[in-house]
């Protein structure tokens, strides 16, 4: 089957062939001739919109979005245990890299805390010369780095390592990835302050919610990559997202990169937490499991068309999604539009950010027959986005976590757009 | 001309963390390593422990630790290579010393950080009871709890190759 966009015609507006307002008021007010351009019998104030005739709203302290737009966080059905589990970022709905902090995924083991910045402390101990204990107000003196990066949990996508293939929107699937700006104190600026000793080679960082999630990394990478965050997107962190501070460390599972971090200790080895072994595991088919598989794989995922929505028949669709990799940079984004067979590259427009979303875009005129639409990246450290097949043939049946197999939409020729297992 | 002072002084690294004296440390720190040597004082025994899983955690955990509506904690030995893996405590855990350090921590999912340490030790020893890991008289303490061998010990992979390092 032949790639479908080889022939494709890209709609530019040009300024020949975009009428000017002026001259399209001046056709439509002469009202004569301009049947096809002007489809609806036009009055003169339909060219005056209401708000143009009065002043508009006063000036408020923090801004919000447009009454009109409603998009949010999607919420799981509430279990039976109300502050545990997750909201998935409206990623179909959402353009560009960075997600608004609002919209940021959530994944929690026991709730939000609300936690004063005033009484908030943060230790740091262990295998070190001299344990430290900070307030935030010594911490915001320190020199800062902002980085973008995504976000992203181990289970994220995980809906499709399942026997059916879920009926969702592509943030239902997808949506435990958020892009932000991050702004921070380099952990290893506060790890070298206290002096670690020669046996210490791994940490433990613990939180100060209601479950004290902990969780394992080793030192050398928290040394060179850690972030303790404090800023998101110009402003502080939202609670969601670990205020007054969290771990970063990016391109690495999400579990790890601990919220309302109060306590990193230096350790010989790693502690074994539970999440660590019991959870964020990936059980193989021979009944083992690996352990410590930290970074998140490369992947991608087409945003737009995408399932649940609704095609708007034959015509020009620009294809647009992100791909991303905990290992780097995106080099490449591929596109089929016959289930893998042939693939076209999109364009990614940049910006190009290592360990962030990547935006890649793609110009296509479908006929309305039906086509099976998927993406697959390529990062920079070579690793190419599997199959659904090829991610899933050395696990159990049980594993789910950092599932990057390739996302097929169906689209249909009834215009629906379905996720399907391909 | 006078030239500004500060262009020729050096930056320093800032320090602005304060020396934290030992009992904040011990008072902080509750991370249990395998080799249990943070593990505190105190003990309990099986049937104890029983008797606090009646009173705290049945309701969520279920009898004997089957589950529903919360994890499943006991059971599924010898699954893991199935087409259903069941991953419990019992057949998946590596380490008990784990257990101790997450109910210390977490648990009772409602009133966390409420349990004392004996009691966190009783619940230990009864829930390794249920499928026999722990005798039926097994008195966990900080030193036979590290010394307890969970079934799946042996059965992860060092992925990243982390704890060579």
């Amino acid at each position: 089957m032949q790639s479908l966009n080889r022939n494709i015609k890209v709609p530019r507006m040009t300024k020949k062939s975009a009428p000017s307002r002026r001259k399209f008021l001046k056709t439509a007010l002469a009202g004569a001739g301009a049947a096809a351009a002007v489809p609806l019998s036009v009055k003169a104030d339909d060219y005056i919109e209401p708000s143009m005739t009065k002043p508009g709203r006063g000036f408020t302290p923090y801004g919000m979005p447009s009454g009109h737009e409603d998009v949010k966080r999607l919420l799981r059905p509430p279990g039976n245990f109300p502050g545990t589990g997750g909201s998935l970022s409206p990623l179909e709905s959402l353009e560009g890299i960075i997600t608004p902090s609002g919209l940021h995924y959530e994944r929690h083991h026991n709730g939000i805390p609300d936690i004063d910045p005033k009484t908030h402390k943060f230790l740091l101990h262990g295998l070190v010369k001299t344990p430290l204990e900070f307030s935030m107000a010594d911490l915001m003196r320190y020199p800062r780095i902002s980085r973008i990066h995504f976000v992203e949990c181990g289970g994220n996508s995980g809906a499709n390592a399942g026997p059916q293939p879920p009926q969702l929107s592509a943030g239902g699937i997808h949506g435990l990835v958020s892009c932000s700006e991050w702004t921070g104190i380099e952990l290893g600026m506060l790890l070298d302050e206290a002096g670690v000793q020669p046996e210490g080679n791994w940490i433990v960082a613990e939180s100060a919610d209601a479950a004290s999630l902990s969780r394992s990394v080793p030192l050398k990478e928290a040394h060179e990559q850690g972030i303790l965050a404090l800023y998101q997107n110009g402003e502080r962190l939202r609670p969601e997202q670990g205020y007054p501070m969290r771990l970063l460390m990016p391109g690495w599972e999400g579990n790890l990169q601990v919220k309302w971090l109060h306590r990193i200790k230096v350790t010989n080895g790693p502690t074994m937490t539970k999440d660590e072994t019991s959870k964020y595991s990936q059980s193989l088919k021979d009944g083992k499991a690996n352990q410590f598989n930290f970074i998140q794989p490369v992947k991608s995922v087409i945003t737009r068309p995408s399932g649940t929505m609704t095609m708007n028949g034959p015509g020009y669709y620009e294809i647009s999604g992100i791909a991303w990799s905990g290992f780097g940079k995106i080099t490449r984004v591929e596109v089929s539009f016959d289930g893998g067979q042939t693939w076209t590259d999109a364009e990614m427009p940049g910006p190009v950010l290592s360990k962030a979303l990547t935006r890649f875009r793609l110009p296509w005129q479908w006929d309305g027959k039906p086509v099976l639409l998927q993406s697959r990246s390529t990062d920079e450290a070579g690793h190419v986005q599997p199959t659904r097949a090829k991610w899933k043939e050395p696990y159990s049946n049980a594993q789910f976590y950092q599932y990057n197999g390739i996302q097929s939409w169906q689209v249909g020729a009834d215009n629906t757009v379905k996720n399907i297992y391909a | 001309m006078l030239k500004p002072l500060l262009f020729v002084l050096a930056v320093t690294a800032p320090h602005f963390g304060h020396p934290a004296d030992p009992a904040t440390v011990k008072a902080w720190d509750m991370s249990i390593a395998p080799d249990g040597k943070t593990l505190p004082p105190g003990k309990g025994s099986v049937s104890e422990g029983l008797a606090i899983y009646t009173e705290k955690c049945v309701a969520c955990h279920g009898v004997n630790g089957a589950g529903k509506p919360a994890d499943q904690l006991t059971g599924g030995i010898g699954t893991l290579a199935s087409a259903a893996p069941v991953k419990t405590v019992s057949s998946y855990w590596p380490y008990a010393t784990t257990l101790f350090d997450y109910i210390r921590r977490a648990m009772p999912l409602t009133t966390p950080r409420t349990l004392s340490d004996h009691e966190v030790y009783a619940l230990v020893a009864y829930i390794l009871s249920i499928d026999g890991i722990v005798k039926k008289d097994a008195v966990m303490d900080a030193k036979s709890l590290p010394k307890v061998k969970m079934p799946n010990r042996d059965g992860f992979i060092d992925a990243y190759g982390a704890t060579k390092r």
